[in-house]
């Protein structure tokens, strides 16, 4: 579905932010990218749909090469690329109806989203989004209303409103609670599953990715150093992405108590 | 634990010299005695020129509204004619300028055009703008009209552009990440970002522009200003301060009733 060829990232600062990254997403496969802070997880997931130029490598979707595409191509073809960022990103001050329906911008003319009188197909999709991510009494209320949660799930729905062939997240649980990051995740994990999407999710909460996600690629300085099954994330693993540190739960209470995955190792240890 | 000193002051921020700092304390209080000093006074001139006041002042207490109220009238009348149309004109002209110097938005080439427009704009004062168009025009409020239009598009344009740079660019990005075009990025993620201030800011700018045909009527860009400056020829004090209530007047509504609609707005 998605394939990256020998991606590589240079800002003009002269930081090398990814380096000859390959990767293969099959369809409907959620990916986990996780790595510390500067690894470059931010910067793959925008090159992937050019909100940051690559510096070199090729982007695949399907038979496109996404790198080589003129402006109002790539405009086309960003339609089949949804994103839900990690401060949510919605538009403020726009009703959530408004957020939602500004995922079909790619569709339609500059008129017709001035005027926000889009298709009666569109308006009824969006209230079908909106009622799968359990805000349909909310669609009136202005985005900054809203809960932190809520407001994820309103940049979810704009997300699904592109009719997406693919989903970029970045960080979306970031600035959640515990409660609500499990929710947004299980919520992301179902909507994937029923329409086979495959989704990149940048993510820096170990068990929480361990937990959610089918595959997992470890990025640590710009390179890919892990690429494999959750439960393939040893101790070793982890030092290999993040540099040494005690990766024994103890002492870390908030994820000692959400994550039945590695509880068990716990127990091993201490025995 | 008894070692540790018991006093503590704020190390000086700007000059850290202690003897610097002192030469430039003393040099600044010699320029200031000596500037003071230079300015030269003609007590004769200013006790006649007191006399002068006292009638102004006078005519203040005692303002006269009457005898002159059908030029005050059409002054005011042309006055806030002046400031509406050119308030309207100026900000519909001052926002594509103010989209073109954001740069973040729009190509290289376009800012810096924009932003010339913006700095002549701003760098020339409203009276010599209005010498200059009375030349051109002759006197009569279109001259003011002109003015007060170019003024208020260095004036909005510049302050929508500053507006425009410091917008949430993740909600930007968002936008443009669904395959929206420029226009569609503008009208989805810029817009409601800046709304409330360019709203806010045209307001200011119509209580500026009512000042401002003040002031530019003296030179002759017609208005109120222009009838203040006859009253005050004629030496008809009383006439004058009426007008100059009427001016304190009409701006402390305009101040009231934006600062209302802004917080309205918010």
């Amino acid at each position: 579905m998605l394939k990256l060829n020998g991606l590589s990232k240079t800002y003009k600062t002269g930081d090398t932010a990814l380096s000859d990254v390959s990767l293969d997403v099959q369809k409907g496969q959620l990916i986990g990218l996780i790595g510390p802070s500067g690894a470059g997880k931010s910067t793959l997931i925008r090159c992937i749909n050019r909100l940051v130029e690559p510096s070199s490598g090729e982007v695949w979707l399907g038979d496109v090469d996404l790198v080589k595409l003129s402006r109002s191509e790539l405009r086309h073809q960003r339609r089949r690329i949804g994103m839900i960022f990690q401060e949510y990103a919605l538009v403020e001050r726009l009703t959530v109806m408004e957020n939602v329906l500004s995922g079909r911008l790619g569709y339609v003319s500059f008129w017709r989203s001035w005027l926000r009188r889009y298709e009666p197909r569109d308006i009824q999709r969006a209230y079908e989004l909106l009622d799968r991510v359990g805000l349909l009494q909310h669609a009136d209320k202005r985005a900054d209303a809203l809960s932190g949660g809520q407001r994820q799930r309103v940049g979810i729905a704009r997300a699904l409103m592109q009719d997406p062939d693919l989903l970029l997240v970045d960080e979306p649980t970031a600035s959640l609670d515990p409660k609500t990051s499990r929710q947004i995740m299980r919520l992301l994990t179902e909507i994937c599953a029923e329409r086979d999407l495959p989704a990149i999710v940048n993510i820096h909460d170990v068990p929480l990715a361990q937990a959610f996600m089918q595959r997992i690629v470890g990025l640590r300085a710009g390179r890919v150093v892990f690429d494999g099954a959750p439960d393939g994330l040893s101790e070793a693993v982890l030092t290999e992405i993040y540099g040494a540190e005690d990766w024994n739960p103890v002492g870390n209470d908030d994820d000692a108590d959400d994550t039945p995955v590695v509880v068990p190792k716990v127990a091993e240890v201490l025995a | 634990m008894s070692s540790y000193p018991t006093t503590w002051r704020r190390p000086p921020q700007i000059i850290p010299d202690r003897r610097l700092r002192i030469a430039v304390q003393i040099a600044a209080l010699v320029y200031l005695v000596l500037a003071v000093g230079s300015v030269e006074v003609n007590w004769m001139r200013v006790s006649e020129g007191l006399e002068r006041g006292q009638r102004f002042v006078m005519g203040f207490l005692q303002p006269d509204f009457t005898s002159r109220w059908g030029d005050i009238s059409q002054g005011l009348i042309e006055s806030l004619t002046m400031t509406l149309t050119s308030t309207v004109v100026g900000v519909l002209i001052s926002i594509p300028i103010g989209i073109g110097a954001s740069r973040n938005i729009v190509p290289r080439p376009v800012y810096l055009f924009c932003r010339a427009v913006i700095a002549i704009s701003r760098s020339l004062q409203e009276l010599i703008v209005a010498i200059f168009l009375v030349a051109m025009f002759g006197f009569g409020p279109f001259a003011g009209f002109l003015t007060l239009s170019f003024a208020t598009i260095g004036f909005i344009g510049k302050l929508l552009a500053d507006e425009i740079e410091e917008v949430d660019e993740t909600q930007v990005e968002a936008i443009r990440s669904t395959g929206a075009s420029w226009f569609q990025m503008l009208n989805y993620a810029v817009q409601p970002q800046i709304m409330p201030r360019l709203i806010g800011l045209s307001l200011y700018r119509l209580d500026i522009n009512f000042r401002e045909s003040a002031v530019i009527g003296i030179v002759g860009a017609g208005g109120i200003g222009a009838t203040l400056n006859t009253a005050i020829d004629r030496y008809e004090y009383d006439s004058a301060g009426a007008i100059l209530l009427i001016i304190i007047a009409i701006v402390m509504v305009a101040e009231y009733s934006s600062s209302y609609l802004r917080k309205f707005l918010q």
